[in-house]
């Protein structure tokens, strides 16, 4: 989903590569070659798919909570089953992206870890609250939309098991963003009252969807190296315009307006112009500044340390089960 | 919308009990997604809330035909209030920890398998063909638990505990599970319901078979709870419809 990651710093020293092995590794990625776990790669790039995978798996996890929030209260029992394997296809894009950067020699314990710590972060859109029905469909509709944008490149990004994750995860968000969407056009033929609250969704969804694609290109530090070794194809604001360009229609088709007075359509270039983002806010969020941070933050601390007797459980009862098959097998001898 | 009345026959009731266990049953299942102890487990107890919501929705869908006044599953689902609910109580039972969420779908799975496998041959076409899909996904819900409890019981002496606490919490609410009043005498006699008496074998061999690989014992009950197919509940089924019928409640007649 989230290439937010792509613009932060990578820490850990400095490594000087084999300027050797570091030509003949972007030989490969210029032929368009799949980048596999065994083969060498620069450390750097290691580092920044751990940390983009990584990321992108703890969104997912933590994307889970602010639609989980209406699995119980869903409004039919078919918008009921839906949003729930919805919330389930999540919690699996998330399991998969951790198996992925598990290929890059990192456990997925280490990776949860530090995630619980608030060392690594995870995409801003999820700090904000979900507070009516129409904020599932907003989500649908603009998040999953605004994921898809970032996603569809990431289908051929360079590191093969990323890229083959994504195209699963891909299916699967355009299946969401379609059932968002479906959401938000039944809530806007429906009646004044359903209407008034899928704009107001609207009005709060709209601004964090756009900062989903992180700060402008003016400020983004690594997209450079990120686009030379192909992770990432296109920048922050490539994608964040194609964006506003598919959904803004999509809006106006449903009757509803943007948040934003000074969009409007550019017909020498055939784009849809907005205006100025709120990186105050942005930076805020992505800080620990949101509306709902701590909360994320302590559902899943919550979970974790609830389940630990689980795990516990888990492990005592293996290790049970192969001493008894051990004795079994010398009492057999 | 106000509070429907369904003038239940005695097919209706018996259709509508099937239905509102599952659907509450699911309810507390999918309390779990994005809060279990691990990500696998989100995704297995959503599985097995969404197959029970699938059932929920195809019982009501009958019911509904049953009663033939053009209602939907959601009238069914969003528009009765808790008194008109038939559901076990153990479904509506909160959460709980994982220990006793697993013993609970251990108790209904060991439960429902049997039931559902003789439901196959019911003279009612509708409930028969249900069955066959129900058998199917309740086998793989008792593989889940099943698998679970035994993890749980022959696992720390923490696990061992809440899982016996959880077994002598809700062994007293097995003995609905076995219950037939009057419409269940009309059902079975109708040939559209199996006799619970002839899943209680399989029930216990089930059950017994798991404990001892648990090393847990089967509880004894004192007593036993009932009320839930006389729509008499404990104190919980009341907020848990106040959560999952909110919307359709503060907006009356509104299409979702």
């Amino acid at each position: 989903m989230y290439s937010q990651a792509l613009n932060e710093r990578i820490e850990g020293p400095r490594i000087v590569e084999d300027p050797e092995k570091l030509a003949a590794f972007q030989a490969r990625i210029d032929a368009e070659e799949r980048i596999e776990p065994n083969d060498w790669m620069p450390e750097a790039y290691r580092r920044t798919l751990i940390r983009q995978i990584s990321q992108h798996a703890h969104s997912e996890v933590v994307g889970m909570l602010p639609e989980g929030n209406w699995i119980t209260r869903a409004p039919s029992l078919r918008r009921k089953a839906a949003l729930l394997a919805k919330v389930q296809d999540e919690g699996g894009h998330g399991l998969y992206l951790y198996a992925a950067a598990e290929t890059l020699g990192v456990s997925r314990e280490e990776l949860y870890e530090q995630l619980l710590s608030g060392k690594a972060k995870y995409s801003s859109i999820f700090n904000y609250p979900t507070l009516t029905w129409a904020d599932i469909g907003c989500i649908g509709w603009l998040v999953d939309g605004a994921a898809i944008m970032n996603q569809i490149p990431l289908c051929r990004t360079s590191y093969g098991p990323y890229a083959r994750a994504m195209i699963r995860i891909c299916k699967e968000e355009s299946f969401h963003q379609r059932q968002g969407y479906e959401i938000m056009l039944t809530l806007c033929r429906g009646t004044p009252e359903q209407k008034a609250m899928a704009q107001d969704a609207l009005n709060r969804w709209w601004w964090p969807s756009l900062m989903m694609f992180g700060p402008p290109d003016s400020e983004s530090r690594h997209t450079e190296e990120s686009m030379r070794w192909k992770i990432k194809r296109f920048t922050n604001d490539e994608l964040r315009q194609k964006f506003v360009d598919a959904t803004v229609p999509q809006g106006h088709y449903l009757g509803l307006t943007f948040p934003d007075p000074e969009l409007r359509f550019d017909e020498a270039t055939g784009h849809w112009r907005f205006g100025r983002i709120d990186w105050e806010e942005f930076k805020r969020v992505l800080a620990g500044h949101g509306p709902c941070n701590r909360e994320r933050m302590a559902a899943r601390r919550k979970a974790h340390e609830e389940g630990a007797w689980v795990r516990e459980a888990v492990l005592a009862h293996a290790a049970k089960r192969r001493a008894r098959e051990r004795a079994q097998k010398i009492a057999a001898e | 919308m106000t509070t429907i009345h369904v003038e239940e026959t005695p097919h209706l009731a018996y259709v509508l009990r099937l239905a509102d266990s599952a659907l509450i049953n699911s309810h507390r299942l999918s309390e779990w997604c994005g809060h279990a102890p691990m990500l696998e487990e989100d995704l297995a107890l959503a599985n097995i809330a969404l197959d029970l919501l699938g059932q929920a929705r195809l019982l009501y869908e009958h019911a509904a035909a049953l009663e033939g006044r053009g209602r939907s599953e959601d009238d069914l689902a969003y528009l009765r209030d808790a008194p008109q609910f038939k559901n076990l109580l153990i479904t509506e039972l909160p959460r709980g920890d994982f220990a006793f969420t697993i013993v609970r779908q251990t108790l209904l799975s060991a439960f429902f398998h049997p039931f559902w496998q003789l439901a196959r041959g019911s003279s009612d076409r509708t409930l028969a063909a249900i069955a066959g899909k129900a058998e199917k996904e309740v086998a793989y819900h008792l593989r889940h638990a099943g698998a679970w409890l035994v993890r749980l019981g022959d696992g720390t002496e923490e696990s061992r505990k809440r899982t016996v606490e959880a077994l002598e919490t809700l062994w007293p609410y097995t003995g609905e599970l076995f219950e037939v009043d009057a419409v269940g005498e009309a059902m079975i006699e109708a040939g559209i319901a199996p006799d619970p008496a002839s899943v209680r074998p399989v029930f216990e061999q089930t059950i017994d078979r798991l404990l001892a690989e648990a090393g847990l014992a089967r509880p004894v009950a004192a007593w036993m709870q009932t009320g839930g197919l006389r729509g008499v509940h404990t104190e919980h089924l009341g907020h848990l419809l106040a959560v999952m019928q909110h919307l359709q409640r503060a907006y009356p007649g509104a299409v979702w």
